[in-house]
């Protein structure tokens, strides 16, 4: 029984909804979001092997660690990023993941989600690059923003349902909470996902590449397949979440990817036709409106 | 050759990230690559994204005759830039100097300077030949062939 607990394990961790399949779904949506750009520039876009392409080029090359920075930390921390993007993955309850859940698995699920933008944070100031530094700030500060209207859209559904286990919170029937949630959902996505008018950590413009200024080669490499994944995690939790309950496996998967797809193709639209915002007007928007969402979720959640 | 440094050249030929340099340009040759960027010739169709770090790129695309005063940024920024990597000349300025040949501020061109594997002529270019060099220099990449490390042309300046 234990060993069949361990293999299970292995499998949800490496193969699905872990690190192989959503590395695959990652791309192809990373791509998806790049050609949709594209097309709504009127330009022809990248095919869609580039992601896979440019993330076995980066693991090609070669690797300069920045002077006065420890390599345990240059790698250490695109490696600790993937790694725990990668549990949050293996503990959404998809159909056909065969991870046992257990009370309290929505918390670690949201707290796992955070470590990539964590890991970022410490990466733009352990590179004693300026650059990197000014993006770890934005980031930090713009992860103080997005973070109150997401947790609060998560918190009411668990609220409703009156537990923090994911199986729950997801079994229970629509209603007006979700629709609120939703829009609270759906506000902090573009700078969780550091999309355009919150593309403010890492503005190529003004500071370069943000934290991963520094970042190249591996590492970088590492950090890239990071964001994809987080992509996944993200969009597939809002399947989730948000999708009602459906008995049939496959027309669960099904629906939960359509979901997934469909706030993917919401974030490129808004990408293209949004600039970039200055970062204490996010903070302003996301204390206002983000504040506004989450708070009617909640109360209508408690009421 | 194994399937991994099939895959490994595949990727390099397909996914060249470029850098631009300016080593004291007019900004003709600039504005030709900002065309090669929008949307009718559009860079990223083969692959290549414009990076802000050299660190993350893999050709340098050098414009301008190097004055004196770039050259030490020039240095710099390529040994910046990860191996493998490629340097396409955009212009007739890095490759000889052009008009700007024999002023005591210029040090006619970049061979000197860094290892020139694809040069792009023309006062400005084209963007299609600009293009046509980028996917050349990948080649270059893809096939181990790029001239990192070559013995450099002297410097009329003596630097």
């Amino acid at each position: 029984m234990a060993t069949n607990f361990f293999w299970q394990g292995l499998l949800a961790y490496f193969i699905w909804p872990g690190l192989l399949c959503a590395a695959l779904l990652g791309w192809l949506f990373l791509w998806l979001a790049r050609k949709l750009i594209a097309r709504m520039q009127r330009r022809f876009g990248p095919p869609f092997y580039q992601p896979f392409f440019d993330f076995v080029k980066l693991l090609g090359k070669r690797s300069l660690v920045p002077a006065g920075m420890s390599p345990v930390l240059y790698y250490g921390l695109p490696l600790v990023a993937v790694i725990s993007i990668g549990l949050a993955l293996a503990l959404l309850p998809l159909p056909g993941n065969g991870m046992r859940p257990f009370a309290g698995d929505l918390i670690l699920v949201l707290y796992l989600m955070e470590m990539p933008a964590f890991c970022d944070i410490l990466a733009g100031f352990a590179s004693r690059s300026i650059y990197g530094q000014v993006g770890s700030s934005r980031e930090a500060a713009l992860m103080l923003g997005y973070s109150l209207p997401f947790l609060a859209s998560v918190i009411a559904l668990a609220i409703k349902a009156g537990s923090f286990r994911l199986e729950d919170v997801i079994a229970q029937p629509f209603g007006l909470v979700h629709v609120l949630a939703i829009i609270a959902f759906v506000l902090a996505v573009p700078a969780r996902l550091k999309s355009n008018p919150f593309s403010i950590p890492n503005a190529e413009q003004e500071i370069v590449a943000g934290a991963h200024v520094e970042y190249n080669g591996p590492a970088l490499a590492l950090f890239e397949l990071a964001h994809g994944l987080e992509l996944v995690a993200v969009s597939l939790l809002f399947g989730l979440l948000f999708v009602p309950v459906l008995h049939n496996p496959l027309a669960a998967l099904a629906a939960y990817l359509a979901a997934a797809l469909v706030l993917v193709v919401v974030t490129s639209l808004v990408a293209a036709a949004t600039a970039r915002l200055q970062i204490h007007r996010a903070f302003r928007f996301y204390w206002t409106w983000g504040a506004v969402a989450a708070l009617a979720c909640i109360v209508v959640a408690v009421l | 050759m194994g399937i991994f440094s099939k895959i490994m050249q595949l990727s390099r030929r397909k996914s060249p990230w470029v850098y631009v340099l300016n080593a004291g340009s007019c900004n003709g040759c600039d504005i030709e690559i900002g065309a090669c960027l929008s949307p009718r010739y559009d860079l990223e169709q083969i692959g290549a994204l414009r990076q802000g770090s050299p660190k993350h790129a893999d050709i340098l695309l050098i414009t301008g005759p190097l004055t004196l005063r770039s050259a030490e940024a020039v240095r710099s920024i390529y040994a910046q830039i990860p191996e493998p990597k490629a340097v396409v000349a955009v212009g007739s300025c890095p490759a000889t100097g052009n008009v700007f040949a024999g002023s005591p501020t210029v040090e006619d061109g970049v061979l000197h300077a860094i290892p020139v594997d694809v040069f792009v002529p023309g006062c400005p270019p084209r963007p299609q030949a600009i293009l046509a060099g980028v996917l050349e220099a990948a080649r270059l990449l893809a096939e181990g062939k790029t001239r990192t490390g070559a013995k450099l042309k002297e410097s009329p300046h003596g630097n």
